[in-house]
């Protein structure tokens, strides 16, 4: 035996197999276990799912009640027929595992405040740890635990969110290490079982992105800087084309409590233009986490019965945050759009109805100022004495290092948010708390599922009655005949301004007044005109008797109350030509203005060419047209050109006002527009001037699009559906698509319609649907990713609502998987 | 005859070991095969490299074959191969050789005697 070439030999060996079992350090983040990840065995390889891989399964659980049959359609999307709703609930469980589980577990982990976990505290520039802190501190996990509590206590979502726990352990358990999904191995992390906890939690951050969106410390600063009147005319409070949900002049009745703002208000609260101290980024929402929906009654159909369309505008994901399927029992059967990660069909139709859902956009998130005594912050003052401080210590687990614990004080508002350990945006040095809705514990699963029963407009008032957080315009119809909408939530009763900066905390005198009673929650139930809406615009006028603050764009459901209003003998097809519409009717209100006052005089040719593909536009957002790039262009200039030395005069965030706002203002004011002088300058800019100017700088832009052939508006836009890791390879970016912010069709660049519904309610439901992603959440099958072609081009599928009979002899099926109670 | 039969012994080995035990356990198999089968240091490594070369090299172009190569050129783009799938196959074949590769020669230095 040769000794030392023998150790030598046997040393590469272990050394390469324990350098090819770590993850290295690239690039700032790290690569996966390259000899795991690449063995054919046991690695990415096992993912790489075979063309014409067929589902069908036999199996036998211990876990079911009954027998259960599921088919999978030509597109993926599973039907289940079980004999009870506990094995129906459990299969879907089961199949959002086997379908999306990396997705859903991931999901729960950065709604938990936990991506440290997995990502380790900073990974390719982003901080992680930063991001989880965040979630501790506005009580996500807390608020988490009071809707889990909340959950439990009623019997039956107890039962219902048991039988889905089950049902995705039961496939957890009996996944092969080999067969974990894609990311794990790319991520070395393994699954962890699920719970109700982490179901909530994902329900949780769902209430985030659509009722966590607030601009108080922006808007505090904003007015150190502004008058009085410069801050009504940046942030207006209703809209001069104002055409809410429930129609304008409605009646309502006084409110249930005083909504007179408090006697010291004027002085310590709208205490505009005197004084507050870099930019720092901050985790927000997506203001336009929109949607439209709308249903027309049988009076203005073909068929004479009702058709309801749903379009909820979310940020645009892979895998895609909607799995569609069909459930069905003895008791009940629905279809629909589902989360993976909770149960119930959440946007759908079943045998008698159909609803959805848009946000209701109302600000439920505030902040009160904290005065500690000293550092240890044991003490806060509060009604003239100083009041003990509660603690919440949160462990952060962090990969690679020790443990973090978060100590966040808790007090009469709320979880202490930001202070000398988590400053503010606005770096004041001060102590806040954040008084947020969605802190409370409720039982939104327990509304989807009674919705998933309901009959008909009584079943649906009832499974509206308890919902709480994130608000939402929940939009319903039956083949009875009926249609209704109703702004559903429990919102804070506040005065006029109230929320919209930060508060004082010393005393109760700045709360929340209470709650809005429920009967001002007002219903629209079968209007003489024949359908109702929502786009996300003000429900109400601003006589509504309590405090609307919030954020309301107008555009598109002023244009689909325009359309709705004008047609008749609706079909279905009629609905999706309405839900893909691109008319950008805010140009059809802006384009005359600026041409008006546009100095043609001071234009050279070249500036006279783009000029003449915007006057020649035909106003349609599609995207193969021009004139949306030059439109989108001029008028961020336009912004730019009016508002940034007002804004200059702070170095510290701004809510940066919205297009409309600008829009109102010259259009009331033209000449007059109080912001038109550039303040930074000894002469007088006029509007003209403004808008020529603001026309003159977009032209190398243009130029610069032009010369890499990126002018027409599918190319500019560059929208894309990125993967839940911001992957590129992962994601499907620039897609050549149409629409944009302020079309019916909202698909801005990486936010749009995440789900188009159309259901008419004729005896046998005729539904059609399309989501921008696939069935599956494996990178590796060709179900990944295979709806976006379609959805981009506005085609649909029908929805196939079936009785098992029918599906069983379906042609195209991909597999049929038998359940067997063992 | 000796060389082929231990190529294909370690490539069978090589896939059954890990069925079983970590990614990395065909290391052991392919030391004890050419333990067995004694042959020069050489022909050791050579025999440990085109098993388990052969072994995952095929493994890997069979499932991507079946996959219309959807998430090898994804892969090939994370790691980065330039996108190539047969770029990507070769690299799990090389790795996989490597690895069995030095564990032969282990073995075949084990068989040798000692020059003087």
């Amino acid at each position: 035996m040769r000794i030392i070439p023998f150790f030598i030999a046997a040393i590469i060996s272990v050394a390469l197999i324990v350098v090819l079992d770590t993850p290295l350090p690239v690039n700032g983040s790290h690569t996966p276990r390259l000899g795991y990840f690449l063995s054919p065995q046991t690695g990415f390889w096992q993912n790489a799912e075979a063309d014409d891989m067929n589902f069908n399964e036999n199996l036998s659980m211990t876990g079911l009640q009954g027998n259960a049959n599921v088919y999978f359609d030509d597109r993926m999307v599973p039907h289940v027929y079980a004999e009870n709703e506990h094995d129906a609930i459990f299969l879907q469980g089961y199949l959002h595992a086997k379908f999306r589980l990396w997705q859903m577990d991931f999901q729960s982990y950065a709604a938990g405040g936990r991506l440290s976990e997995i990502m380790g505290d900073s990974s390719s520039g982003t901080n992680f740890l930063k991001i989880d802190r965040f979630f501790r501190r506005l009580g996500m996990v807390d608020g988490a635990e009071q809707s889990l509590a909340a959950l439990e206590a009623n019997p039956v979502t107890k039962a219902y969110a048991d039988a889905y726990t089950e049902g995705v352990n039961q496939y957890i358990s009996t996944l092969k290490d080999k067969d974990i999904p894609f990311e794990y191995k790319l991520l070395n992390y393994k699954p962890e079982k699920w719970t109700n906890m982490k179901s909530v939690l994902f329900m949780k951050y769902m209430a985030f992105d659509l009722a966590g969106f607030e601009q108080d410390f922006e808007m505090t600063n904003a007015k150190s800087i502004f008058s009085k009147t410069e801050m009504a005319a940046l942030y207006p409070y209703g809209q001069d084309s104002l055409d809410p949900i429930i129609p304008k002049c409605t009646k309502f009745g006084a409110p249930a409590f005083s909504m007179k703002p408090p006697a010291d208000a004027d002085s310590i609260y709208f205490n505009y233009y005197k004084n507050a101290a870099t930019t720092d980024s901050i985790i927000k929402p997506d203001k336009s986490n929109g949607s439209n929906n709308w249903a027309v009654s049988g009076s203005k159909t073909q068929s004479g019965r009702p058709i309801l369309c749903n379009d909820p505008h979310l940020g645009l994901n892979l895998p895609s945050l909607w799995y569609e399927m069909q459930i069905t029992t003895p008791q009940f059967s629905a279809y629909g759009a589902t989360f993976p990660g909770a149960p119930s069909v959440v946007i759908g139709f079943n045998d008698s109805c159909a609803w959805g859902f848009t946000n209701a956009m109302r600000d439920v998130r505030d902040y009160y100022e904290i005065k500690f005594k000293d550092s240890t912050k044991q003490e806060y003052w509060y009604d003239s004495a100083w009041q003990k401080t509660t603690f919440r210590d949160e462990v952060i687990h962090i990969k690679g290092k020790p443990d973090r614990t978060e100590h966040i004080a808790e007090t009469v508002w709320g979880p202490v948010m930001y202070d000398n350990n988590f400053p503010d945006i606005l770096h004041s040095g001060k102590s806040y708390a954040c008084h947020w809705q969605a802190q409370d514990g409720s039982n939104e699963i327990k509304t989807f599922r009674a919705l998933d029963y309901a009959n008909n407009y009584d079943d649906y008032l009832n499974a509206l009655k308890d919902y709480e957080c994130p608000g939402q315009n929940m939009i319903f119809a039956c083949k009875r005949g009926d249609i209704a909408i109703k702004q559903n939530g429990k919102f804070p009763a506040k005065w006029r301004g109230q929320g919209d900066f930060l508060m004082p905390g010393e005393n109760d005198t700045f709360a929340w007044r209470g709650f809005i009673p429920d009967s001002a929650n007002i219903v629209m139930h079968n209007p003489p005109r024949g359908f109702v809406s929502s786009a996300n615009q003000y429900p109400y006028d601003t006589s509504y008797p309590y405090y609307l603050g919030g954020n309301y764009p107008e555009f598109r459901g002023y244009l689909i109350n325009r359309y709705l209003s004008s047609m008749q003998n609706i079909t279905a097809t009629d609905m999706e030509k309405l839900q893909t519409n691109n008319y950008n009717v805010f140009q059809e209100m802006a384009r005359p203005f600026l041409l008006k006052y546009l100095d043609q005089s001071a234009l050279s040719a070249n500036e006279i060419k783009y000029l003449e593909i915007y006057t020649q536009w035909n106003l349609q957002n599609d995207a193969k047209e021009k004139g949306p790039t030059i439109e989108k262009l001029w008028w961020d200039s336009l912004m730019t050109t009016v508002y940034s030395d007002e804004f200059a005069q702070s170095s510290l965030p701004l809510p940066w006002p919205e297009k409309s706002t600008l829009l109102d203002g010259l259009l009331r004011d033209t000449l007059n527009y109080i912001f038109l002088d550039n303040i930074n300058t000894a002469q007088k800019e006029t509007l003209q001037e403004d808008i020529t100017i603001a026309y003159k700088k977009i032209i190398p832009v243009l130029e610069k699009a032009e010369n890499e052939n990126n002018l027409v508006w599918g190319k500019f836009k560059k929208s894309g559906i990125r993967h839940l890791l911001r992957i590129p390879v992962l994601s499907r970016l620039n897609l050549f698509s149409s629409g944009g912010e302020t079309e019916i069709n909202a698909l801005k660049e990486f936010h749009g319609p995440s789900w188009r519904m159309v259901v008419e309610l004729t005896d046998s439901t005729q539904a059609y649907g399309i989501y921008p992603g696939g069935q599956s959440g494996n990178p590796g099958s060709k179900y990944y990713d295979n709806f976006i072609n379609d959805w981009v081009e506005g085609n649909y599928y029908p929805l196939l609502f079936l009785k098992e009979e029918t599906i069983k002899n379906l042609p195209g099926l991909k597999g049929k998987m038998v359940f067997k109670k063992a | 005859m000796k060389f082929f039969v231990s190529i294909l012994l370690v490539a069978l080995l090589g896939f059954a070991a890990p069925l079983y035990l970590p990614w990395w356990s065909f290391a052991i198999t392919t030391f004890i095969v050419l333990f067995f089968l004694r042959q020069t240091p050489g022909k050791s490594f050579l025999a440990g490299f085109l098993g388990l070369f052969f072994l995952w090299g095929i493994n890997a172009f069979w499932l991507d074959m079946a996959n219309n190569h959807l998430l090898s050129q994804k892969v090939a783009v994370i790691l980065p191969l330039g996108g190539s799938a047969i770029l990507l196959i070769i690299l799990t074949a090389f790795i996989g050789g490597l690895v069995s590769g030095f564990a032969g020669l282990a073995a075949g230095y084990v068989g040798e005697r000692s020059r003087t």
